[in-house]
């Protein structure tokens, strides 16, 4: 694999750009000499034919939707209409400065305060920030504002979040940053949050719990109302972790089970793409209870124009220095309009049937540890496939297919799990063809498993030495290295 | 894999008692089951830690390894050898790549160890 | 209606019958009934394509902001993007791609990961960087988090001089974590005025420039500092020529990178850049690419370091961050490679070179001087009897600049901001010297 850096020539520049007025010796030695950068700037020289191909050939090194099935649990990793695209690069969008006074920038707001009440009205949830930049952002935005309730009742020593042992790693991570204890609460045989343990550990130090809906196993929790019910009962709230959305959207609203808060993955439900990583988008929605303690400056409406609201003396404050990633938001929107409600319903009809069309496929060859009705997505188990055969492997083997992998090794409480979300978009051919190579490779697992464990065979590098990455680290080229 | 001279304690350490010193490290089932270790986190001489306390970390690339303490003592010597070369875990957890010494505060405390048969048990009861 | 389901009635229908169900509201029969009698739909009908995008443009264009000259900064500055960035972003092998949980498949995302974290360590004079960050007020706000963590203390030196939006940002985060901001004052040449070091003190700081665009001298802070780290937080352009934070003795160095290669979005999707030094890798929130070989030799890239992060360590991760602003990092890379070191210089001169000849001449307008005498990059603040009514004479000319109001947090309340990058022309400076001098 050959970097931008080992392209090029000294001298080559892939941009022509405004000539200074001055010479460039002169301008620098304007600059107080000890300000003056000394240090070597080794950035790449290269012409812009040798920089187009060299990202298009990293490209074709990469596997997006728009390449083919990709079916990583909990990611909702769905097709990313090309329209929406188009609209988020429109200038009247990306030219805009977000410090501009408000009466110069009514579209920009009228798009996020439509976004705003959008999403309160398909979360049953009279308040909304649109700051948090992705999910776990969300996340610690939720938190802070559970902390600011607390202190503002002089209930800070409520100091403990349960946690289902299926939980999102972002959500105890995120409970930690504003200094919360995690309590662990175990899943029961049908894959949901044991109500006798929920009982035990609720508390007078409780300050509430967070809840994957459905859960990472994409099991509805279906004593939701009595969970919520008993939290509320013990004085805590109720987060609801959305990155789950896609399976019920359009036909329930976690306000109407008893959500205090609730993060949106932009990104996953509302089909913005992921961007190799980011940007997403994590819109948090609130209960009544938390109005107060929202993210300054809201997004308001005064007649038929929009404005800024400053007035919030309970406020956590900001969380994004602007209002979160507003072109996520413009294809979000966009999204929405275009669905309708017919529309939305019809995603959480299509997601559902095609995690359970796929689970009914695979589930004679791969054991379901917990066998129920799911909603978007499902987890099987690698193990016991074949004697030293683990899921890692199988992954491997599925990109020989031309297939992405599900996500693996998580749910934590699944020993060796695949974790597969199909989302709506996949035609039942395909979702036939990904079930067909997973029972192929079942087949290999037992007839060839080497086969599996040297796997992949057909992708642009074998399998990578992960140990090596961090016994010896290389995190940037060093060039003194260089020969 | 489970050397009979040895005590051994649920979390998967084992135990060198020398008197009033005792070698620590963890076994060969725990290394198996972290897989290739790349990072080994060891506490600093002179530290003083009660029983049960996280003491160590033994990472693989996608998990993390705590270590507890098997008994309450002073950190007396760390294996610093594992900065470098960590897979002495994997290769030879019972011997070059144990992670360090106690000076035992209680050595009654001993007793709660478990000797190589009950640790054979509990590994038999795990599966 | 909805053009992205391929799903034909007997597809359903065959689907079903796998499954053993016979009706698609069948598979929502777990959710209780009482949420789902609950439900209430928006009342929002669907639209068609043509119909969506005409409302959107419309709204696109109603902001009219967008048609002033914008002399507009604060922390986001508007710099040509080659339209050769936009061009490969739009490759959708990059932006339909997630996370490259899948190394094998994802060479393309993790060897340009590579690539950045090698252009940020040299603009920023670092060791190690991370694939990028929300922002740069939450990269300035985690890179706090963690000189707490590494330090044991709780005490961050912050001063008055750092971008209004990004201290709000950093004040939610350090009263989340319970840290204490304590503010450091300017001096009368606007520049930070540093006393005596706390005991306790976690961190300092450093704005570069600062939010009056003002350049901060950054030697030997960190020797007064001792195990306190030293936070810098840069504009990566006027890196290009100033002495880089790591070569300070920076321990952290973080800042906004939108103004390399992305628009201004109306502030997001940004992209937070950081670096740090390897005896901090541990410690560093946020992806990391790393190279390694694989079974037949070869070079590749692979997410390493990942026992840092939240989907192994969970509570004790050191961010709980997962989805970042990965296409805005390569919209930097390429930007970058791009320009090359010779680019990025002209690109910060001229914004030099043109801020100080607009600075030059607007001092000379009676009434009109610049706020402080320390010396400044591409933005200045110009000090004046009524900044309001000067702002209200530049908008009439078609010109935008940051309301004065920005400065007022800063303890500024006869001043106005104005940044110039190198998209401003001479006849753009005329203009906005004719519009003060009331022409």
């Amino acid at each position: 694999m050959s970097t931008i850096y080992d392209r090029g020539a000294p001298g080559r520049k892939a941009v022509a750009l405004p000539s200074l007025s001055t010479s460039e010796e002169e301008l620098l030695s304007r600059i107080p000499a000890p300000l003056r950068r000394r240090a070597p700037l080794r950035l790449p020289e290269v012409s812009q034919p040798e920089l187009v191909r060299h990202y298009t050939e990293l490209s074709r090194m990469n596997y997006g939707v728009d390449t083919g099935f990709y079916p990583l649990g909990s990611c909702t990793m769905k097709y990313n209409p090309k329209l929406h695209e188009d609209l988020a690069r429109l200038p009247g969008f990306t030219g805009l400065h977000p410090l501009l006074p408000p009466e110069e920038c009514q579209g920009a707001l009228a798009v996020l305060w439509e976004l705003g009440e959008l999403l309160k009205g398909i979360t049953g949830m009279p308040g909304v920030t649109l700051q948090p930049a992705a999910g776990a952002h969300g996340e610690l935005t939720g938190m802070l504002l559970l902390k600011r309730w607390l202190e503002d009742r002089g209930e800070a020593g409520r100091t403990k979040i349960l946690l289902p042992d299926s939980a999102h790693g972002t959500n105890p991570a995120s409970a930690a940053m504003v200094g919360f204890s995690v309590v662990s609460l175990p899943s029961d045989r049908r894959g949901m949050v044991d109500l006798g343990a929920l009982k035990r550990a609720l508390g007078p130090d409780v300050a509430g719990i967070m809840l994957t809906v459905p859960n990472t196993l994409g099991i509805f929790e279906e004593d939701i109302l009595e969970i919520t019910d008993l939290v509320h009962g013990a004085g805590g709230l109720c987060y609801f972790d959305g990155a789950n959305l896609n399976a019920y959207l359009g036909r329930a609203r976690p306000g109407d089970m008893g959500a205090d808060i609730f993060h949106i993955n932009l990104h996953k439900t509302f089909s913005t793409p992921h961007g190799g990583g980011g940007p997403g988008a994590g819109p948090v929605t609130v209960s009544e209870t938390l109005l107060p303690y929202l993210p300054v400056p809201g997004i308001v409406r005064r007649g038929d124009r929009f404005d800024l609201d400053w007035d919030r003396p309970k406020t956590i404050g900001r969380v994004h220095p602007y209002h979160g990633n507003f072109l996520v938001s413009v294809r979000a929107l966009a999204y929405i309009l275009l669905l309708g409600d017919e529309g939305m319903r019809a995603v959480s009809a299509g997601a559902v049937l095609a995690a359970n069309y796929l689970k009914a496929l695979l589930q004679d060859v791969y054991r379901l540890p917990y066998d129920r009705l799911v909603k978007h997505e499902f987890v099987l188990t690698g193990a016991g496939l074949g004697e030293g055969i683990r899921t890692f492997d199988i992954a491997k083997r599925l990109m020989d297919y031309g297939f992405h992998p599900p996500t693996i090794y998580f749910p934590l409480i699944v020993p060796e799990a695949l974790m597969i979300e199909p989302t709506e978009t996949e035609p039942k051919e395909v979702l036939d063809a990904f079930a067909e190579a997973l029972r192929a490779i079942a087949r290999e697992a037992r007839e060839n498993p080497g086969l599996l464990k040297e796997a992949p065979h057909g992708t642009p590098v074998r399998r990578l030495d992960e140990a090596r990455a961090v016994r010896e680290p290389k995190l940037r080229i060093r060039f003194e290295e260089k020969p | 894999m489970i050397p009979k001279d040895l005590r051994y304690t649920k979390d998967h350490e084992w135990v060198r008692l020398e008197g009033d010193r005792a070698t620590v490290g963890v076994t060969h089932h725990a290394q198996g089951q972290l897989g290739d270790i790349v990072f080994v986190e060891l506490p600093p001489v002179g530290r003083r830690v009660r029983r049960g306390e996280k003491v160590a970390a033994v990472e693989s690339v996608k998990a993390v390894g705590e270590v507890f303490a098997p008994l309450s003592g002073e950190i007396a010597e760390v294996n610093t050898v594992l900065e470098g070369s960590p897979d002495l875990v994997n290769k030879d957890p019972y011997g070059k790549g144990w992670l360090f010494t106690l000076r035992l505060a209680d050595p009654g405390e001993v007793g709660e160890l478990l000797d190589a048969a009950a640790y054979e048990e509990f590994l038999k009861g795990a599966r | 209606m909805n053009p992205y389901l391929p799903h034909t009635p007997d597809d359903v229908r065959a689907m079903l019958a796998k499954i053993g169900a016979s009706s698609v509201e069948d598979l929502f029969s777990d959710i209780p009934p009482a949420v789902r009698a609950r439900h209430r739909p928006l009342g929002l009908p669907a639209r068609d394509e043509l119909a969506v995008g005409r409302y959107l443009a419309d709204l696109a264009r109603r902001s009219t902001g967008q048609e002033l000259i914008p002399f507009l900064g604060g922390g986001l500055y508007d710099h040509y993007i080659p339209p050769v960035v936009g061009h490969i972003l739009s490759r959708s092998e990059f932006f339909t791609a997630y996370t490259p949980y899948q190394a094998e498949l994802s060479q393309g995302t993790l060897t340009w990961m590579f690539e950045y974290q090698t252009m940020i360590c040299e603009l920023t004079g670092m060791e190690v960087a991370n694939a990028s960050m929300y922002d740069g007020a939450t990269a300035l706000a985690e890179a706090v988090l963690m000189a707490a963590r590494a330090t044991g203390e709780k005490i961050v030196l912050v001063p008055r001089s750092l971008p209004p939006p990004v201290r709000e940002v950093l004040a939610t985060y350090a009263w989340g974590a319970g840290l204490a901001l304590h503010e450091v004052p300017y001096g009368p040449d606007g520049r930070l005025s540093l006393g005596t070091i706390p005991e306790g003190a976690c961190a300092l700081v450093v704005p570069q420039p600062n939010a009056f665009g003002i350049l901060e001298d950054l030697s030997g802070l960190k020797e007064r500092l001792g195990k306190a780290f030293l936070v810098a937080y840069a504009n990566p352009i006027v890196l290009a020529v100033v002495e880089p934070p790591g070569a300070l003795g920076a321990d952290v160095v973080v800042g906004e990178g939108q103004v390399l290669g992305n628009p201004l979005s109306f502030g997001g999707p940004l992209l937070g850049f950081f670096a740090t030094r390897t005896e901090h890798l541990r410690r560093m929130p946020g992806r990391v690419s790393g190279e390694t070989r694989d079974a037949e030799g070869k070079v590749g890239y692979v997410m390493t370091f990942q026992t840092r992060e939240q989907h192994i360590r969970r509570e004790a991760a050191t961010s709980n961050i997962c989805t970042n602003s990965a296409l805005c990092a390569l919209a930097a890379t390429v930007y970058l490679a791009a320009l090359g070191p010779g680019g990025l210089r002209r690109v910060a001169l001229l914004a030099y070179e043109r801020a100080h000849a607009l600075a030059e001449r607007i001092a000379r307008i009676p009434g009109y001087a610049l706020a402080f005498p320390g010396p400044f990059f591409h933005e200045f603040a110009v000090r004046c009897p009524d900044p309001a009514g000067a702002v209200a004479r530049l908008r009439r000319a078609g010109i935008a600049v940051l309301p004065p109001e920005f400065l007022h947090p800063l303890g500024v309340r006869d001043a106005f901001l104005v940044a110039v990058t190198e998209k401003r022309t001479e006849e753009e400076l005329d203009r906005f010297v004719s519009a003060l001098e009331g022409r």
